[in-house]
């Protein structure tokens, strides 16, 4: 039986599905069978940052009102043979999707892959709820600012409430991904801290991604930076991060500036 | 400005955490008792209808959360002119 894990946020913007795709190609590249699958309907992006936009024939609101099998939605990942996509529909609205016909399809996935990442859309609304209602663990992805920390707090409280865990008397695993976090703002003060995040939400860290220009760069052309780009920084944490979900005892480091002596002459930021 | 205020300004990261975790407390109390305001509103009217007609407009239900007790508010209208229905079909 493979886990389901969603992919959370409350706030839009902070990272949800570029974090999904980072961090299920980190997982698929170990091995792993990993499906990914997006539950912003009406306003689908997965496929975009996985680059298989074109490749896009069926979708999950296909699959729940049957009009096309599972095995036909789901897309494999040309980069990786153990990485899958099933889409969301595009023209539908969010109503498409059902708390029943979602019970069938993470069911299905969950009896053939490792892992199911299922990146929910942005707010608290129906389909949030229907992407964390099966989860057996969710990554809260968090910018360490103080809207989104505040949203992140509020999810919390759902997957707390409102899963089939919760409902069970058992409790969701949850996890705080901290992104786009800008080493020298916190180093001058200017942003909140990993410890302040932390002591906040009282929820265990799973990574901490430095803001890095590779990751637009992963996204404009279609590949996740833990595939594209997996020297650098970002994508490093990544993969750190995905270690740590799969149950490894790594430490976290806290990214620091990195800055040359002109750099620092001139004040200039590192990129 | 001081001099000196320049070296001891702090950025507003503290400030942020602060409002914050007011802020949260706050809202986390209110969460974990979602829907008392609306339940009681509901089982007062039903109460009043019983003996008075009333619309549902002149109802007010609010809780304010203090320190240690928190204050619940219940404010009906009752217009003069209105009959008592019920007693007058006994």
């Amino acid at each position: 039986m493979g886990k389901v894990v969603v992919v959370t946020s409350g706030k839009g913007g902070v990272g949800k599905t570029t974090s999904t795709a980072a961090l299920g190609a980190a997982v698929a590249k170990t091995g792993k069978r990993v499906a990914l699958v997006d539950f912003d309907v009406g306003l689908r992006n997965l496929d975009l940052i996985m680059g298989a936009e074109r490749r896009v024939v069926f979708d999950i609101v296909n699959v729940i009102q049957g009009t096309a099998k599972l095995s036909q939605a789901l897309i494999r990942d040309k980069r990786l043979e153990t990485l899958f996509l099933l889409p969301a529909s595009q023209t539908r609205d969010k109503d498409a999707l059902t708390e029943e016909g979602v019970a069938d399809v993470i069911d299905k996935l969950r009896s053939v892959f490792d892992y199911v990442f299922c990146d929910s859309p942005a707010g608290i609304e129906r389909g949030a709820q229907l992407a964390m209602r099966f989860a057996d663990e969710a990554v809260i992805v968090t910018n360490p600012e103080v809207s989104s920390v505040r949203d992140s707090d509020r999810i919390i409280g759902l997957l707390d409430s409102r899963t089939m865990k919760a409902e069970q008397g058992e409790s969701i695993a949850k996890h705080v991904l901290v992104t786009r976090y800008d080493a020298a703002r916190a180093a001058r003060g200017e942003m909140l801290s990993i410890d302040d995040v932390l002591e906040i939400l009282s929820t265990p860290l799973l990574g901490i991604i430095p803001e890095s220009q590779d990751v637009l760069r992963a996204s404009n052309v279609g590949a996740p930076v833990t595939l594209s780009e997996n020297t650098n920084p970002a994508a490093r944490a990544y993969i750190d991060a995905a270690r740590r979900l799969e149950g490894e005892d790594l430490p976290v480091i806290l990214p620091f500036e990195r800055r040359g002596l002109l750099d620092r002459l001139l004040g200039r930021r590192a990129a | 400005m001081n001099l000196l205020d320049i070296f001891k300004r702090r950025g507003s990261a503290p400030v942020a955490r602060e409002r914050l975790q007011l802020l949260l407390a706050y809202e986390r109390r209110s969460r974990n008792q979602p829907d008392l305001v609306s339940v009681l509103r509901e089982e007062i009217m039903a109460v009043i209808a019983r003996h008075v007609q009333v619309d549902q407009d002149f109802l007010q239900v609010s809780m304010d959360h203090g320190e240690t007790t928190s204050r619940l508010e219940i404010d009906i209208q009752i217009p003069n002119k209105v009959a008592m229905p019920m007693a007058a079909a006994f």
